[in-house]
């Protein structure tokens, strides 16, 4: 079969605790071509966080594999980088020492360190962060520390970007800044992207394709949404796009129709 | 600091600022005058407290102590009997008649050996312990047995170990500070968070950047009060030690002090022994505050 550049086949999660197993994940398999934005959306619980760490390698698959750009991966690397839900900034460095970690770490013998300085603050005007390079993430915003943590992962210049709920944390104003941020870099970079979110609308505003997980036990793809809305999107004029609001009622009607979060599986 | 004090550029109109430097220059010592006048009133804060209650203290001692039957020499009588004592601090004479300088010193030196080996073990044993699964199961029971073994207990083995009273005394205090260290130690290096871990794996980190860029870092706060308790538990035992092993050193001219019934030098002696352990304790609190700002608090 024609690989894509990242594909998931078969995945099968099954934790083991005091010799009661449970099934996480079953028989998740999906394919991710070069420079899409998929978002994987369910709710709490389905496991859709597992799937991503299992992409990241930092989850160990029961069964299955996941093979990007032609090659096996089952350990973390920085070419699959994470944006992670609590941005996980180390507090005693500075946001440039952050960043400068990642880059030292990944082009050390590649680059000369001008050029890594360089390539650091570039990552920082990206995400607008230039101006704060000596503050400690003690001293910035949430919001501001999310951007640090998207430039440090886009830093190690993945082939795949992950984020796990990057904007869970944020107030509603700083979250769809950072949507829009995340849009743009996207549109400049082309990066393949897997965000892990359970907000509607922003799977739909930042997704080419939504997909949509069950709810577990043993949880699996229920669903993969299109999301054909030409590029660039504007949040604003969306609002009342056909398209955007038919996507929209498809991922609402999924979740809380079909299936609705039962509070008794928790 | 006039500066500060005339700032034009929190003002919102220019030319009320402009009013304003112009009013200021005849008499500029009025901020710099007032913010003395502040500064010495948090000073006041901080010092007149501690001492209103030391001279009470002082003064229901001279009371409880005048007496002609009293056992113990009220504090003029302290500094009557030890004035040669205290106003020659850097006295340097025959075998331990020295100084009281150069007895805390020679104290200062056991304890700064002791408590460097039981820092370098410590961390490496807490680092062992919180990281391995196993050699926490293996060493951590015998651990919490050893450390409530009380630190002279220590000293008679050692002195057969030894056959000398120097690095038996040394030995005590490494025996004393490194439970704390280690135990913290391990604690920090358990409770770093999965955040950091998997930053560290997605960067391939190595042993050796995973130990330096994360661990250390991460477990500093937790380490350092494990250093903090330790310098506290060896200056105790050091005192104690001292008065087993003789020879230039605190605890052994405390002792030599009851053995010549010179009760008021052993106040002396106790006082040093007090200012000195306060300001370790407040020198490791520093460098901790030093090398983990920003860590503890976020």
């Amino acid at each position: 079969m024609a690989q894509s550049y990242l594909s998931l086949e078969f995945i099968d999660k099954t934790f083991e605790r005091n010799g009661t197993k449970s099934d996480v994940l079953k028989q998740i398999s999906l394919g991710v071509d070069k420079g899409e934005f998929i978002s994987i959306i369910g709710h709490s619980g389905c496991g859709k966080s597992t799937v991503l760490n299992i992409i990241a390698g930092l989850i160990e698959a029961t069964s299955g594999a996941v093979f990007l750009d032609g090659k096996h991966v089952d350990a973390p690397g920085p070419e699959r980088a994470v944006v992670f839900q609590n941005h996980s900034l180390l507090p005693w460095l500075t946001v440039y020492e952050n960043v400068d970690l990642a880059v030292s770490k990944v082009f050390r013998g590649k680059r000369s360190k001008a050029e890594r300085h360089d390539w650091v603050m570039h990552n920082l005007d990206l995400v607008q962060m230039a101006h704060a390079r000596d503050k400690r993430p003690a001293e910035i915003s949430g919001g501001m520390k999310q951007r640090v943590g998207i430039a440090r992962a886009l830093s190690m210049e993945p082939k795949v970007l992950l984020l796990d709920e990057p904007f869970g944390a944020l107030d509603a104003l700083t979250r769809a800044h950072l949507q829009d941020a995340v849009m743009e870099i996207h549109a400049r970079l082309g990066n393949t992207m897997i965000m892990i979110t359970h907000d509607v609308d922003e799977a739909v505003l930042l997704s080419d394709r939504i997909v949509m997980m069950t709810n577990g036990p043993a949880a699996k793809i229920g669903e993969v949404l299109e999301v054909p809305i030409a590029r660039p999107r504007n949040r604003i004029e969306l609002a009342s796009d056909r398209t955007y609001l038919r996507c929209r009622e498809a991922v609402l009607k999924f979740l809380y129709e079909r299936h609705r979060f039962v509070e008794a599986a928790e | 600091m006039s500066v500060t004090q005339l700032n034009p550029k929190e003002d919102k109109t220019p030319a009320l600022s402009a009013q304003v430097v112009a009013f200021a220059r005849p008499r500029p010592q009025k901020p710099l005058a007032r913010q003395f006048a502040r500064r010495g009133r948090q000073m006041l804060a901080a010092i007149l407290p501690p001492l209103v209650t030391l001279a009470l203290m002082l003064a229901l001692w001279e009371i409880l102590c005048s007496g002609p039957t009293s056992s113990l020499p009220s504090p003029s009588r302290v500094v009557s009997e030890s004035w040669e004592l205290i106003v020659h601090p850097f006295h340097v004479g025959q075998g331990v008649d020295q100084g009281m300088v150069w007895h805390v010193l020679a104290s200062l030196q056991r304890v700064a050996i002791g408590y460097a080996f039981a820092v370098v073990a410590g961390v490496a044993l807490g680092v062992l312990v919180g990281q391995s699964q196993w050699a926490m199961r293996g060493l951590d029971p015998i651990f919490q047995v050893l450390r409530t073994v009380p630190p002279l207990a220590w000293l008679p083995l050692s002195l057969a170990a030894f056959r000398d009273g120097n690095p038996s005394a040394i030995f005590v205090i490494f025996i004393t500070a490194i439970w704390p260290i280690i135990i913290n130690t391990a604690v920090g290096i358990r409770n770093i968070p999965q955040d950091y871990q998997n930053v560290a794996k997605v960067l391939r980190l190595n042993g050796f950047e995973y130990f330096g860029k994360i661990m250390l870092p991460a477990a500093a706060p937790y380490i350092f009060t494990g250093l903090r308790i330790g310098i506290g538990l060896s200056w105790l035992a050091i005192v104690a030690a001292e008065m087993l092993i003789g020879g230039v050193g605190i605890g052994f001219f405390i002792w030599d002090a009851w053995n010549s019934s010179l009760i008021s030098d052993i106040i002396v002696a106790l006082i040093y022994v007090g200012v000195v352990g306060f300001l370790l304790d407040r020198l490791i609190a520093f460098v901790g505050r030093l090398v983990t700002r920003g860590t503890a608090n976020a």
